[in-house]
């Protein structure tokens, strides 16, 4: 069972309590772009066995949408922050690294 | 003129604890996020401050509950609901701010009794044990949502109208003697 923090009300929720939003930090391809892009905004998602972001509701509680990080393969939640962001926190990807050394984020060079 | 009628008509039930249909409450929505007058419209209608993250400001009759970062709960006795939304219009006007009377879209419940907690604790997936007194906490009773918060000596359940008669039949179920923890 999930319990994530909902940084917008503070209350530990119960993964019953929310719904997901599936991957989080999209970016958006509307009119104007190729058809390819479109297409990967659409449909092409990543899935990893691993260190993942998704967008999650607290439905039953305050309503907000929030952002989470977490690994899809041991259900490890490594952080929860709010949805207004283009990229993970800093403070989220420190928290990562410490568990998963070696870990970097999409598009950075490893040290 | 019609007269008021909560959603079962008072109903109630003897267990290990009492649950009891209260209301008709008056209960006004307001939706507002960092308005200089909030505090002054918020006094205006219940007496009490604004309430901070998670809490609720009760005083007697009249109470002020933090629903989300932009919703607060307001509830006042039933009559008082259509001077309170002129109050709110009033020391509002010109911020950007909802007010909605929601009176008749629900339902208000009483648990009470030493192991109400217990009643509560089968339905929903909220740590009893970690809620302080004064906290407001929404979530869900089995499949509807729903807010609660200790009030003395026992919680009130507020849920939607139109699913009334459903968390009776929860509550009534989950309060049956010989069902305690």
């Amino acid at each position: 069972m999930l319990t994530l923090e909902c940084p917008c009300c503070g209350v530990m929720a119960d993964e019953t309590e929310l719904s997901p939003g599936y991957e989080a930090h999209l970016k958006r391809f509307g009119p104007g772009s190729s058809p390819e892009e479109f297409e990967a905004y659409m449909f092409a998602r990543k899935n990893p066995k691993g260190v993942h972001f998704e967008r999650w509701r607290h439905t039953y509680g305050c309503g907000k949408w929030f952002l989470a990080a977490r690994c899809t393969a041991t259900l490890e939640v490594f952080g929860t922050y709010p949805a207004q962001v283009s990229e993970p926190p800093a403070d989220i990807i420190a928290k990562i690294q410490a568990r998963r050394p070696g870990w970097q984020p999409d598009g950075k060079a490893p040290k | 003129m019609s007269e008021p009628v909560s959603a079962l008509n008072g109903a109630s039930f003897q267990g290990f604890a009492t649950i009891r249909e209260i209301g008709p409450l008056g209960m006004i929505t307001l939706r507002a996020k960092g308005l200089k007058s909030l505090d002054k419209a918020i006094k205006a209608v219940t007496g009490t401050k604004v309430p901070a993250q998670r809490r609720i400001e009760i005083k007697g009759e009249h109470a002020c509950g933090w629903m989300s970062p932009d919703e607060y709960l307001l509830l006042l006795p039933y009559a008082e609901v259509g001077a309170a939304l002129t109050k709110i219009a009033k020391a509002l006007a010109g911020e950007h701010h909802l007010a909605v009377d929601v009176s008749d879209a629900r339902a208000v419940f009483r648990i009470e009794g030493d192991r109400a907690d217990q009643v509560l604790r089968k339905l929903m997936p909220v740590d009893f044990d970690r809620l302080e007194p004064g906290e407001l906490r929404r979530s869900r009773a089995a499949q509807v949502a729903a807010a609660i918060w200790k009030q003395d000596q026992g919680f009130t359940l507020v849920c939607f109208r139109s699913v009334a008669a459903y968390v009776m039949g929860l509550l009534t179920h989950s309060a049956q003697p010989g069902s305690e923890l």
